[in-house]
Formats: C-alpha cells, structure tokens, sequence
C-alpha cells in the first residue's frame, strides 16, 4: 500500500502544469480564481487549447482523437487544471454525449459529431430533466413521433446549463408511451436552430442565468439523429450517467478554493487579530480541511480499484455526496468570513473586470462582493446529478444492499 | 498509488481472523469481562503462538520486525472480537517505546519476552492535568543514590494491572509543559512505592490510575539519555493511534453488518423496516462514515513512521479526529437502529458501541486532534 503515485504519474502531472503554466490564460484564470463568471468565448477558447494539444476529450480512446487516458490520468488532469485556475470542463459534450455517441451511435454519428465536440466549434447542452420528471427521470413525457424520415418532437426540457450557448441538444424523448416508462424512451441529437425551438432562462437565486426551459413546438429531428436503438434510450440514458461521474468529487476544485479561504481568513480581522487566528473559525476551518483529506483519500481508492472496480459505479456516490457537502462547506465557510460585508448585492462584481476597476465602488473588501452569490449557487450542487437523497438511495441498495 | 495488501499482511489478517473468530467469541469475551483479571492467559498465549505479540518487535529480539500496515491487518479482528488483552497498550504502544531504545540489553530481553508473551509492557504517561497534552509531564524522577526516585500520579493507564512493567515518564528538570527534560523508566509493577488503583472502562478493558510515591528505581532502568524521551513515547503513542483507528474501523465495519442484518429481519408496519428510506438513508449515512474513517486509517498507518515528526503528527491528528468523530455517529446510529435492543447488554452491539466510546477518547479525542492539527498546519 502506498499513496504516492508513480514516477509516471508524477511526470504526467509535471506535463500537464508545464502545458497549464504556458497556455491557460491569464485572464480566464483570474476569473476562475476570484470566482467571476466565465463567458462562452472564454470556455471554447480553452476547449479549443485543449484541442490542440490532443487533450480535447479527456477519456476519449484514440481513435476518436483523445489523449486515451486511463482514470488515474484524468484526476491528475482535473485536479491540477482546478488547481491553477482552468476552467471546469463543460461536460455536455465531451463527457457526456461523446462516450454515448462512441458506444451507440454508428459511424457517420461519429464522424459528424465527435470532432466539433472535441475543438469547442460546437456546445452541446443536456435535455434530460422536465418539469414532472426530475429524480424520477423516467417518467419524462417529451414526445417524439416517427413520421417517415423524421421525428415530430413535442413538449418542455428543463434546467438546460448553460442551454442559452448550444448549438445542439441532446434529449431523452417518448418513443412508445405504452410501454412501460423506461422501455418508451429515445435518445435524440438536435439542432438548436431547428424551428419550433425556444429557449427562455430562469433567473436564479443569485442572479444568474446558468439554466433554461427550452419549450419544443413540432421541432423535426431526421431520424439519423438518434443514437442507437428506438425505445432504448433508457439504456443510453444510464450509461452517460456513469460517465458524467468522473471527476464527481471535485477534489482540486475544493482544494482551490479552501486555499482560497485561507487567504481571506488570513486577511479578514477580528479583534484586531486575523479571523483565521480565531479557534472556532480554525477549527471550521481544520474539520473541512481533514474532511476533504479523507475524501480524496477515498477518491484514490475507488480510482485505484481497490474497491473492486475503477468504473464509477455506487462508490461515486459516496463521492458525489461527499465532495458536494465539502464544496458547499467551503463556499459557506467563504461567506461566513467576510461577516456582513458578505450582505451587499452587487450583481455586476460577478463580472470579471469589476474587481480590478478602481472606479467602481466597492462597501468592503472587494474579494466579499462575490461570496454570497456563489454561496448561493452553490446550493445546486447537491440537488443536481442526482439529489444527494437519490445517491443515498443508490448506496442502500447497490451497496448495503436493502 | 495502490491500496492492495501484500500476501504477508492478508495472510496474517485471516489468520488472526480466524483464530479470535473462533476462540474469541462474544461469550468469551462475557466470560474474560466477568473474571477479576479483565484478561485471558490463555488468549494470550494463544496469540503469542500465532505470532501476533511478535508483530512489532525487531528481528534482533526475536520478533518479526513488522511495522504498521501489519498492525492494521490484525487490528481490525481485535475490535471486531472486542479482545480485552493487552494487544494495543504492550504488543503496540510499548514495544513501540522500546525498540527505541533496543541497544539496552536489559530492554532487548524484554522485547524478547514480549514477543514470545512471558512479558507484558505498557506507557504509564499522561497525568490527570495533561488531559491529552503529550507534553505535559508533573511527574518528578530525582536523582537518588545510584538511581532516581519516583514521584508521580499516572491517569487511565491501560492494562496497567496486566503488566509486569510499566514505562514512567518523569520530568528530571524544567516545567510540565516543557518538551525538554522528560526521561522514561522501566518499574516493575510490584516496585515498592507504587500502587494501583485498577477498574474496568467502559468497555470493558482493565486500567488502572498509577501512583508513586518515592519509587527507587536504579539508573540503569532509566531507557536512553536524561531528559530526552519525549520524542520516543510521542512516536509510539502515534504508531498507537493508528492501530487504534484501524481498530475502530474494524468495529465499525462490524457495527454496520449487524445493523443492516437487523434491519432486514426486523419487522413493523408489515415490512422489514430495513425498506423504510429514513433508516437507508441512516444506514447509507454509517456506510459514509466508515468509508471515510477506513481512508484516515490508511493514512494513520503509513504515516505513523513518518521521520519529520510534524508532517507525522498533523496526518495523525487528522486521522484521530476523522474517525473519532465517526466513532460516534457509526456508534450511536448503530444504537438507535436496533431500537431498544440496541440498549440491551444481551446484544454484542452495546460492546462494539461502548467500545466505539471508548476509542474516541483515548489518546486524544476528536477536538483535541483538531486544535492539534489546527496548530500543526499553521490555520
């Protein structure tokens, strides 16, 4: 038993902060590092730097024209490219609807598709979830009907991320409203700019327009866009699932931003002190901090395979709830910091440049400005995926076994 | 990176398993409580025999020159089978304090009794006031004569009644918080001048509070240079730490399995109450717990020999505290889920839980760890 990795491994993430030290962008990292919104422009420029270093998909095989790296390399990756401040990688296309349309979809699928995923000239969003049909996925009502050459699709999708920026939708559609609710299901690849397609965002509580409801009025999808079997969709459905759960513990992530955290502890007074001198807020401070130790502990466990498998399978979901208990810990602990200079509202500090503008006016240090919006945010985290309740269900079942 | 165990160390874990499996069941374990020495010649002999007591001890002294890893692969049983023997605090902790110091011939024949089970050592250390300070030393060793003498009041030292000899800390010079001017003495037991005042714990062990009063000992019992001992006890109460930690891992391992055995047997409403989601999501809770616990316990083991004596004792504390802390949750859950019969002493649960207590407060309890660890990473 050893918890280094080996002389491979570390030579491998020596490459991966060479090539991060020479071409992430200043400018996109001071926004990952001091919690600013990124634009679209920013994530497909960095999609499009990954791309041309051969990093594009992360897991893809070679084949397809990724690095084919095994799950030891990928959490390097993602936990050095957190580290230094790149943005996450958008996952709809690369790790998601790629892995499905490699497994499932036939080879004109993939050469269509694949190769604008991996270069970030096209975004794709999610068309899972709806308004009836949340944890309960499969009770999804969007219709899809064969007519000749083409699908008729009707109905609403929500919680789209990001939807307001994608070319292409993937969504799981009602092929056979009969069968039984996971035998009715399709997996459709659509056109956003197909007719019939309109697209409204829902401001959330910080603000920000992250997600959409994309309503679909007789939107015509060519029957070549569906991957795989009619009434399979399911299946598919399932195994991107898996896929999405990855880097599902966010370890460099949360090591980002407790150094964060310590930084504006260090620089925030109490009684004339630095807050970070104060026993109980160390203390807070310590438990997450040996929280997120045990975590990524765990993490190269499951990667190691010492749990009996290195795919992500039910121990994800230990992951999963864990590392977003441990986020959402992190971004409390943020807000908590600045006290009530974490009050004032000011929407527009989420936009880069604001911090650094002199003539904008900031109440309070300037770093406080975007605590509580990305506290709040950050709420999503454990509602999303999978609530941590479906993860919990998911342990008692797949791994207790009740 | 890699978590797999060597054939060595899977082959000791099952031997071990086996053997306290079958020889150290829960009515054992009643029998053993309910006698007045709390411990089992025979069990010990026993483990002597499969080679356990040997485990730590250097191959120069007759031992099997294993270190922690292997200690984790047996621990896991100890808890499971609630073993009441001198294990942790002898074939642990102690032999960990006297390797240190196994130039001394009188020490390496010790050792070598220890690992052949005709000697049981254990650290009578910490004070009424040092709480969990390892530091913190009043105990005073005055030279006298050709040797020192003794003056001190020792707290919980476990199996102390057990032992032949005890390892004493005593300050030769400076203040009780002082890291300098701490030297370690081997007693025997019977040395006139020091009495015990023995009772169980809550669990079930035997320990005893340790008190000197003018104990004469001669210079040549004192272990390693005047003053300098410190460094070596808090080394082995690290190497403690982590047998412990793999200990209440596998506990809580076992504490789990009966849970969910439970649940699935146990009927109301019509139904095992094992489908009722607010007891799974419970149970997933536990799962969480010791899956995390298990990961510290790794780290606990392959750190607790670490030579840069910081960097040992922050993973250490963190370790401590993790688990401590899922001592608790692990324990009290497995409790409340066996509904009143988890409050019963007939239930095996109520001794792996009171065990689960007990782990969590010796040598440093959850937020004592974390001030330590809080202190040691400069936060």
């Amino acid at each position: 038993m050893r918890l280094e990795f080996t002389e491979e491994e570390q030579a491998f993430r020596e490459e991966v902060r060479t090539f991060l030290r020479e071409k992430l962008p200043t400018g996109i990292r001071e926004k990952v590092l001091n919690g600013f919104e990124l634009s679209r422009e920013d994530h497909v420029l960095w999609q499009r730097t990954l791309h041309e270093r051969g990093w594009g998909g992360l897991s893809w095989p070679k084949e397809f024209g990724g690095p084919g790296w095994n799950s030891v390399q990928q959490y390097i990756f993602e936990e050095e490219t957190a580290l230094a401040g790149a943005p996450r990688l958008i996952p709809f296309g690369t790790k998601m609807v790629a892995p499905v349309i490699m497994a499932f979809g036939n080879a004109a699928q993939q050469q269509r598709f694949l190769p604008p995923i991996s270069s970030g000239a096209e975004w794709w969003c999610q068309g899972y979830s709806e308004p009836g049909a949340g944890s309960d996925l499969a009770s999804l009502k969007m219709r899809a009907t064969l007519e000749g050459d083409h699908y008729v699709v009707n109905g609403q999708k929500t919680w789209n991320t990001l939807g307001q920026y994608a070319d292409w939708i993937f969504c799981l559609v009602r092929t056979d409203p009969q069968a039984k609710p996971q035998s009715g299901i399709s997996f459709l690849l659509i056109d956003m700019k197909s007719p019939g397609i309109t697209v409204r965002p829902i401001t959330l509580l910080d603000g920000g327009q992250e997600v959409n409801e994309i309503w679909f009025e007789n939107v015509k999808v060519p029957v070549q866009n569906r991957v795989g079997d009619e009434n399979k969709g399911w299946t598919y459905a399932k195994f991107l699932l898996g896929h999405e759960r990855t880097n599902i513990a966010g370890i460099g992530g949360a090591k980002r931003e407790l150094a964060r955290l310590k930084r504006i502890a260090s620089s925030e007074k109490k009684h004339g002190r630095p807050l970070i001198e104060d026993p109980l807020f160390a203390a807070n401070i310590a438990q997450v901090e040996i929280d997120l130790w045990a975590l990524e502990i765990t993490n190269l466990r499951v990667l190691s395979g010492e749990r009996g498998s290195t795919v992500p399978g039910p121990d994800a979901s230990i992951l999963k709830i864990r590392g977003t208990e441990i986020a959402q810990r992190i971004s409390e602990l943020l807000m908590h910091a600045v006290g009530p200079y974490a009050l004032p509202l000011r929407r527009e500090a989420m936009e880069a440049g604001w911090q650094s503008d002199p003539t904008r006016e900031a109440p309070g240090p300037r770093y406080a400005a975007t605590l509580a919006a990305a506290y709040l945010n950050q709420r999503k985290l454990s509602i999303f995926g999978g609530t941590n309740e479906i993860q919990k269900n998911i342990i008692s079942k797949m791994i207790v076994g009740l | 990176m890699n978590f797999e165990f060597s054939d060595e160390q899977q082959q000791l874990r099952e031997t071990v398993n086996r053997y306290l499996t079958e020889q150290y069941t829960f009515e054992k374990f009643r029998a053993v409580n309910a006698s007045a020495e709390g411990w089992d010649k025979t069990a010990w002999a026993g483990l002597a025999e499969l080679g356990v007591l040997a485990l730590n001890v250097p191959a120069a002294q007759g031992g099997l020159g294993y270190g922690p890893l292997e200690t984790l692969s047996v621990m896991g049983a100890c808890g499971r089978s609630l073993l009441l023997e001198p294990f942790l605090s002898s074939a642990v902790i102690a032999t960990a304090v006297l390797r240190s110091f196994a130039d001394d011939a009188a020490v390496a024949e010790l050792l070598t009794k220890m690992a052949s089970g005709d000697a049981i050592a254990v650290l009578a250390h910490y004070e009424p006031d040092s709480r969990y300070e390892t530091q913190w030393v009043k105990a005073l060793a005055r030279k006298s004569g050709n040797g020192y003498k003794l003056d001190g009041h020792k707290a919980v030292v476990l199996h102390a009644g057990a032992a032949d000899t005890l390892l004493v800390s005593a300050r030769v010079s400076g203040n009780p918080q002082d890291a300098g001017g701490v030297s370690l003495f081997r007693v025997p037991r019977d040395a006139k001048g020091l009495t015990l005042e023995a009772y169980p714990t809550i669990d079930g062990q035997r320990a005893a509070d340790v008190y000197l009063d003018a104990v004469q000992v001669p210079a040549e019992s004192r272990l390693g240079k005047d003053g300098e001992a410190l460094p070596a006890v808090e080394a082995a109460l690290d190497i403690g730490l982590a047998a412990l930690c793999a200990e209440a891992v596998g506990v809580m391992q076992a504490l789990l399995e009966a849970t969910v055995a439970y649940v699935q047997s146990r009927q109301q409403f019509g139904a095992p109450i094992g489908r009722f989601q607010a007891l799974q999501h419970r149970i997933a809770d536990m799962l969480i717990h010791l899956e995390q616990a298990r990961s510290m316990s790794y780290l606990a083991a392959l750190r607790c020999t670490d030579e840069n004596a910081a960097e040992r004792r922050r993973a250490l504390s963190a370790a401590k505290a993790l688990v401590g802390q899922s001592c608790r949750f692990v324990g009290q859950q497995a409790v409340q889920l066996h509904g009143g019969m988890g409050m019963t002493d007939e239930l095996i649960v109520s001794h792996w839980f009171k065990r689960l207590t007990a782990a969590e407060l010796m040598y440093g309890d959850s937020d004592s760890h974390l001030q330590r660890y809080a202190a040691l990473t400069g936060i």
